[in-house]
């Protein structure tokens, strides 16, 4: 063995290590593929020995060989095997790779999970840290559904460094498994709170992470929120919480008021740029929530447009990006002020960083008007033409079209201007953005009907010279234009001035090369035109130019039968048909124009994208029921693939057809010329057909036009769009002059009678009338549509999954799975990794008595609201208005302090109606929890029975409902942990004790119960204290003072009132004597009386049920430091299971770990001495082994629970 | 969220791979590549954020880089992340990434023509568990530099108490190997030590 040792040191010494690869892979430039497929080989043969720090080794220079691009999945077990070495300098590197090469699809990721708890409850924190970090980079759903409770409970971890990472790898687990949300969120929101800051910079991080997925959830933790952001000096944090914040004020816009004031300060008084920068963000969506309801805060966007600007201005490129961005967004509201900035930004569109130019472009949006919307529109024009790059043109081409085509066109005031706006960005090479052109013609041809004579006239030029657009290969995107061309020419071809033209201009040859969609349109839209001409030639009565027409279709249209593009075909031999059917009927002397324009007749409208599916389901129609029974799979099977096989083959026959040889080609392709030699309608000087096969003799000598490309491309025939700008300007300049007219007649009269307050005649944009109005402005929805935003959402967003409702308490089902012990395993074995994790969220508040809950409840929730403004509604109101921000007009602020009293009235109600049917709750958890049962019972009234029947014990290890749950025996009677203190005539006294962890305090609730007629008032509850035990006055009051119950009694009705004690020493039983004063008042008067009670503090009042862990317990029983004691107490009858429920609830204590009819357990005193006892049961008997830091706090414990057990 | 972060050099040779989101081994290198030719043909003085796109993650994304001597040091991340925060945790992760390392091994060679980028080279898995203090699962975990020096330098600590991965022999060999690698070019032939090992087993 200790050769192999030897051998092993020996062997490493002479393996590489990382450097060592590092270098090898330096010098062997020329060959590194090979050189490291060497080294792969070394490291499998490393990888294959025993020896861990060789795995571990091969392993970190896999990291690398990962890095380079190399697949290392293969050694994933090793990696594993790296990882669960004991040494940190080992674990560190396994778990570095896996974070780097593991995924969910890693198979043997399953193999982790034990690996990974294990080191999660490592002693060393670095263990644990190296597990979290390497985890969150590949946590699985199932990772994450079996780790979930341990990474919970670190989140509670004594070490600050833990904390803070179990608490940012929280999101992961989340986003894997969001049923985790729910329970993890109470302790995550605690986190918010913690005293260390990084703990605190990652739960902030974590909720806003979620909180940007789902706002409306996060809500409620807007006070807190605020508090930390008006606290915190954290600059990452405040950065966190104020983009949060723009997160959640567009859900509340009394938010956003409250914010404003903080946030101003912030912008005024830091120094930080990236802070100043988030203030001025989250200060614009403020604006943007608030301009719906609130005016004027122009003061607050004066300031940020001010400090955006300085930020535009500065030479770092970076703040003058960002400022740009930030300016966007104040854009969609308040154009205004962003518009004054216009010369800043169009000197930003000269910038030399493309980024800022795009971010420029993005602005300019914003900034038009109808006043310089052509103006703009040309320095863009000018900027297309310079720039380089297609991206960058392309990102131009769009802007244009998004600037024009905004809301319905309004800033277009001669949409002439604008279609050759479109016709000149069709001479840009290579740009993507065809369709967007396309789709812009078309529209405005359709929508604004004044416009579609000129539209017509200037796409017949462009179908003219199609040429020029789609001869180059590389121009491809562009020919889309020709779409819109031929469908707008066949569509409104009654506007056209040489329909026969333009049929000629479409039936070319070399309209067979464009793409299939585009030649489907021509063929289309050949028909309309044709349809036309007919129409127009028969009512001229020219039969012989109307025959002469249908002879071109028919001659022409050959060329798209034979077209490869099904749909071409279909449509052209449809076509031809048809066509050589008017053909005859021609011949005839029949008039058929009538008959074929009726193929068209009826006008277009535009219909809305959505408007199929806003369609409403009609009554009585299911859309998922089949209309017949599908077929049997087995039918399908066997018949399918046949008929597939069949169609296909013909298809492919057909196909193959038009595929002849080269010789036949030429044949035809003579033919054909011969064909259009002798035709008499064929215009001869028309453009060539475009070259189709670049080796055919012959092509050389047809005459190609040649484009001189070093000029601009002109569309000739078509007027510039410059020629618009100037005419536009006289337009205006003619408008301007009648409407001074008009308005100097009219102030000639207002002069004769009043005379009126009349402006400057300055041009304003509505001054303006347009050349053309956009007639149809709506688009077509269907009747009764219904209105939804449903349409945007993704239903595969990850982040769905976790838009879950927080402030629902948690159901019993919702509990973290937690992992279960064997029953077989040694009961304190520490390396056990099936550890029974009591969880102490998901506790449940003990046995109530039913009489005294309602009056518990609404106290506790009056006293909680006291303590905590928490609700938002109350956060929101009652705080007085935001400080006035200069121009906060008078209406605002009194609709907020209108709203702040009614509030506040309202909640009392509100109290009194939630404390109707609740449970009391004594447990004196943080309240946040309280409330969360509460609520809970609140929404489940009928699960009520249920849940009161439900034990302590059980739900105190909530994953063994059937060891540990009454289930298995019959239900335990009711407990209380309330005992009798005192009674008379007028009032009984019951009182629970409960120590708390925190404050090392006891909390006595006393509950009062009127059992006489007489309203009891002025309650006070005296007690003298002792040396040792010291009842909580309110500040400044004496020892001898009395402490008033915060409530009156009226007759039946019974409350609790709780008290808090300091103790110093905890190890004996305390007596406390005391007396309750109260006014008894009746219909004949009010007497004055009293009663006296003794408190009594058993020692297992000062014991808070804690959980522990097995292997922290059996830690502890090793340690040795402990006394022990015993004791046995015989003819118990009761089962074991409820024996324990009893302890577990009288004493405070909980389940470790039970084995058959042995159990451990564990509780810890209000001053943190640990009390473990092993329990046996044995025929009748039960016999409990102590072990407690304090002799006597045990001997005085297990007396109490002697006396318990002897009522068994 | 970060989703990458990535640093390369100015032939955009890969030194740091860490991404958030799982991609297999050839999209990284291709995202890499990318990225380098996005960043590769914009100047230094203009702004350091780019709307990425198709890149990863879609258009809530932006690589926000810095081009530091040889390296380009570049963040993919999300609209939650603030743009000049994320410039300024770069700048404090360039100082970790090249300066700790010196400090974590002892024995720095010095004839290195430029130390910068070959400190991270060599120390990639340093370089790593810096970044895992600072970056954790896509969130940046703490930003405050002395908290994070105490942290690595405690790890260093346990590892140093462990002995190391390269125990003190190892480092011996591998300096020797160092010290003449022009003139002794790979005659340390693995082949024949695995000879030698087994007549040293026959001893016993």
């Amino acid at each position: 063995m200790a050769l192999k040792m030897v051998k092993g040191s020996i062997d490493r010494m002479f393996d590489k290590n990382l450097q060592d690869l590092v270098r090898g892979i330096r010098n062997h430039k020329e060959d590194e593929a090979k050189y490291i497929s060497q080294c792969i080989d070394e490291i499998k043969q490393e990888l294959k020995q025993d020896n861990i720090a060789v795995k571990a080794n091969a392993v970190c220079k896999l990291t690398y060989l990962q890095m380079l691009g190399y697949d290392i999945s293969w050694a994933a077990f090793n990696i594993i095997e790296v990882m669960s070495a004991s040494k940190f300098t080992f674990k560190r590197i396994g778990y570095l790779a896996a974070s780097q090469s593991f995924h969910e699809g890693t198979d043997v990721i399953m193999l982790t999970t034990n690996q990974i708890r294990k080191d999660l409850s490592s002693p060393s924190q670095y263990d644990t840290g190296v597990a979290l970090t390497g985890l969150s980079c590949f946590v699985t759903p199932d990772l994450a559904r079996d780790l979930a409770n341990d990474i919970m409970t670190l989140m509670s971890h004594t070490k600050p460094y833990i904390r803070k990472k179990a608490v940012l790898i929280m999101y992961k687990v989340f986003l894997k498994y969001p049923e985790s949300l729910r329970p993890a969120f109470p302790r995550l929101k605690e986190k918010l709170e913690d005293p260390d800051p990084g703990v605190q910079s990652a739960a902030v991080n974590v909720i806003c992470e979620l909180a940007r997925r789902n706002p409306k959830n996060y809500l409620s933790l807007a006070p807190l929120f605020f508090k930390l952001m008006t606290s915190s000096t954290n600059n990452w944090v405040l950065i966190k919480i104020i983009k949060l914040f723009g997160a959640l004020t567009p859900l509340e816009p009394r938010l956003g008021k409250k914010l404003i004031e903080p946030l101003t300060n912030l912008i005024h008084s830091t120094s930080a740029m990236s802070l100043l920068y988030e203030c001025v963000n989250t200060v614009i969506a403020v604006l943007i929530s608030l301009s719906s309801g609130m005016p004027n805060h122009s003061a607050s966007i004066q300031l940020c447009v001010q400090k955006l600007r300085i930020l535009i201005e500065d030479s770092d490129q970076n703040l003058k990006y960002l400022g740009l961005l930030a300016m966007s967004k104040i854009l969609k509201t308040h154009p205004k002020s962003v518009q004054s900035h216009k010369d800043l930004i169009l000197q930003c569109l000269d910038d030399k960083d493309e980024s800022i130019r795009l971010r420029a472009l993005d602005l300019l949006y914003g900034m038009v008007s109808k006043k310089n919307l052509m103006e703009i529109v040309k320095k863009l024009m000018t900027h297309v033409d310079k720039a380089e790059g297609t991206t960058y043109r392309d990102e131009l081409l769009t802007k244009i079209i998004d600037i024009c085509s905004q809301s319905n066109y309004q800033h277009i005031t001669n949409f002439e201007w604008y279609i050759s706006i479109l016709v000149e960005l069709t001479r840009l090479e290579g740009t993507r953005h065809g369709h967007l052109i396309a789709a812009q013609m078309l529209d405005v041809a359709i929508r604004v009907k004044a416009i579609r004579k000129f539209a017509v006239s200037q796409m017949s030029t462009l179908l003219d010279n199609a040429h020029l657009v789609a001869s180059s290969t590389q121009r491809n995107g562009i020919c889309e234009v020709l779409y819109a061309a031929a469908w707008i020419c066949g569509e409104f071809s009654e506007h056209l001035q040489e329909p026969q033209h333009t049929l000629e201009a479409m039936l070319r040859p070399k309209v067979t090369t464009l793409p299939g969609h585009i030649q489907a349109v021509y063929v289309q839209n050949v028909v309309k035109l044709y349809a036309s001409i007919l129409q127009q030639k028969e009512q001229a009565a020219d039969m012989e130019e109307a025959q002469a027409v249908t002879q071109l279709m028919v001659d022409r249209l050959p060329q798209f039968v034979q077209s490869a593009d099904l749909e071409v075909q279909e449509r052209a031999s449809c076509i031809l048909q048809l066509v050589k059917h008017v053909q005859k009927l021609q011949a005839k002397a029949v008039p058929v124009a009538e008959e074929v324009s009726a193929l068209f007749a009826g006008e277009l409208n535009p219909v809305a994208p959505k408007a199929q599916k806003k369609v409403p389901v009609p009554e009585g129609l299911d859309l998922d029921a089949w209309i017949n029974e599908p077929l049997s799979d087995s039918e399908s099977e066997d018949e399918k693939p046949k008929a597939m096989f069949h169609e296909e083959e013909q298809r492919q026959a057909k196909h193959r057809l038009p595929e002849v040889d080269e010789e036949e080609l030429a044949r035809r392709r003579e033919a054909r010329k011969q064909e259009q030699a002798n035709n008499p309608f064929y215009i001869k000087s028309s453009p060539s057909p475009q070259k189709r096969y670049q080796d055919t003799p012959g092509v050389e000598h047809i005459p190609v036009v040649q484009i001189d490309l070093s000029v601009p491309l002109k569309v000739p025939g078509l007027p510039l769009s410059d020629q618009y700008v100037r005419l536009e300007e006289e337009r205006r300049h003619r408008q301007r002059l009648e409407k001074d007219k008009r308005r100097k007649k009219r102030r000639d009269k207002e002069k004769k009678g009043k005379r009126r307050h009349s402006s400057l005649p300055t041009e304003s944009d509505e001054d303006i009338a347009p050349a053309q109005q956009v007639d149809i402005v709506t688009e077509e929805m269907p009747e009764n549509a219904l209105p939804s935003d449903e349409d945007d959402k993704d239903p595969n967003d990850p982040y769905r999954a976790l838009d879950i409702d927080l402030d629902k308490p948690l159901a019993d089902s919702e509990k973290l799975p937690v992992q279960k012990h064997r029953n077989a395993e040694n009961a304190k074995s520490p390396e056990k990794e099936d550890v029974p994790v009591v969880e102490k969220k998901s506790k449940k508040p003990k046995k109530k008595e039913k009489k005294h809950k309602e009056k518990e409840r609404e106290k506790e929730k009056k006293k909680e609201k006291e303590r905590k403004g928490e609700d938002l509604d109350f956060w929101l109101s009652t705080t007085p208005p935001p400080a006035p921000v200069p121009s906060t007009d008078t209406l605002s602020a009194n609709t907020n302090t209108d709203a702040a009293p009614k509030d506040e009235l309202e909640e009392p109600r509100r109290e009194a109606q939630d404390g109707e049917d609740q449970d009391q709750d004594q447990e004196k958890k943080p309240s946040k929890h309280k409330k969360k049962h509460k609520k809970e019972r609140e929404e489940r009234p009928k699960d009520k029975k249920r849940s009161r029947k439900k034990l302590p014990g059980s739900e105190e290890a909530p994953g063994e409902p059937v060891q540990n749950g009454a289930l298995e025996e019959g239900p335990l009677p009711p407990m209380s942990s309330y005992s009798l203190l005192a009674e008379n005539s007028y009032i009984k006294m019951t009182y629970g004790v409960q120590g708390s962890l925190q404050d090392s305090q006891v909390t006595v609730s006393i509950i009062l119960e009127n059992r006489s007629s007489s309203v009891l008032k002025s309650m006070e509850l005296s007690v003298l204290d002792s040396l040792n035990t010291r009842m909580a006055r309110p500040e400044g009051s004496s020892v001898h003072d009395g402490v008033p119950v915060p409530f009156q009694l009226p007759p039946g009705v019974s409350n609790e009132a709780q008290f808090v004690f300091t103790v110093q020493s905890i190890v004996m039983a305390q007596k406390l004597k005391g007396t309750l004063s109260f006014i008894a008042k009746d219909d004949e008067g009010a007497t004055h009386e009293k009663l006296d009670f003794k408190l009594h503090f058993s020692c297992s009042s000062y014991l808070t049920t804690t959980p522990c862990y097995s292997d922290a317990f059996a830690k502890l029983l090793e340690s040795g430091d402990l006394s022990m004691s015993s004791i046995r107490v015989d003819g118990i009858s009761m089962s074991f299971q409820n024996l324990l429920t009893k302890i577990c609830f009288h004493h405070h204590f909980s389940v470790v770990e039970r084995v058959d009819s042995c159990a451990s357990m564990y509780s810890r005193s209000v001053q943190g001495h640990h009390v473990c006892l092993l329990v046996k049961r044995g025929e009748n008997s039960v016999s409990v082994d102590g072990k407690c830091s304090d002799a006597t706090l045990l001997s005085n414990v297990l007396e109490e629970m002697k006396a318990t057990l002897a009522t068994c | 969220m970060i989703q990458a972060i990535l640093v390369f050099n100015n032939h955009g040779k890969p030194r740091l791979v860490r991404f958030y989101q799982h991609f297999p081994e050839e999209i990284q290198q291709q995202i890499v590549r990318e990225t380098f030719h996005l960043v590769l043909k914009r100047d230094d003085n203009i702004c350091n954020f780019l709307e990425g796109g198709s890149l990863i993650g879609g258009s809530d994304y932006k690589l926000i880089y810095r081009h530091y001597a040889t390296l380009y040091f570049v963040f993919c991340v999300d609209s939650s992340e603030s743009e000049l925060g994320i410039l300024d945790l770069i700048q404090h992760l360039l100082i970790f990434f090249l300066i700790a390392p010196k400090v974590f091994v002892e024995t720095l060679d010095k004839c290195f023509e430029n130390v910068c980028e070959l400190d991270l080279i060599f120390h990639m898995d340093k370089v790593h568990y810096i970044l895992q203090e600072v970056v954790m699962g896509g969130m940046v975990l703490e930003t405050n530099m002395n908290e994070i020096v105490a942290q690595i330098e405690a790890q260093n600590r346990l590892e140093k108490s462990e002995g190391g991965l390269s125990a003190a022999p190892a480092r011996a060999v591998s300096a020797v190997k160092n010290i003449n690698l022009p003139e002794i070019p790979r005659n340390i032939n693995i082949g024949d030590l695995n000879i030698k090992v087994p007549n040293l087993s026959q001893f016993v």
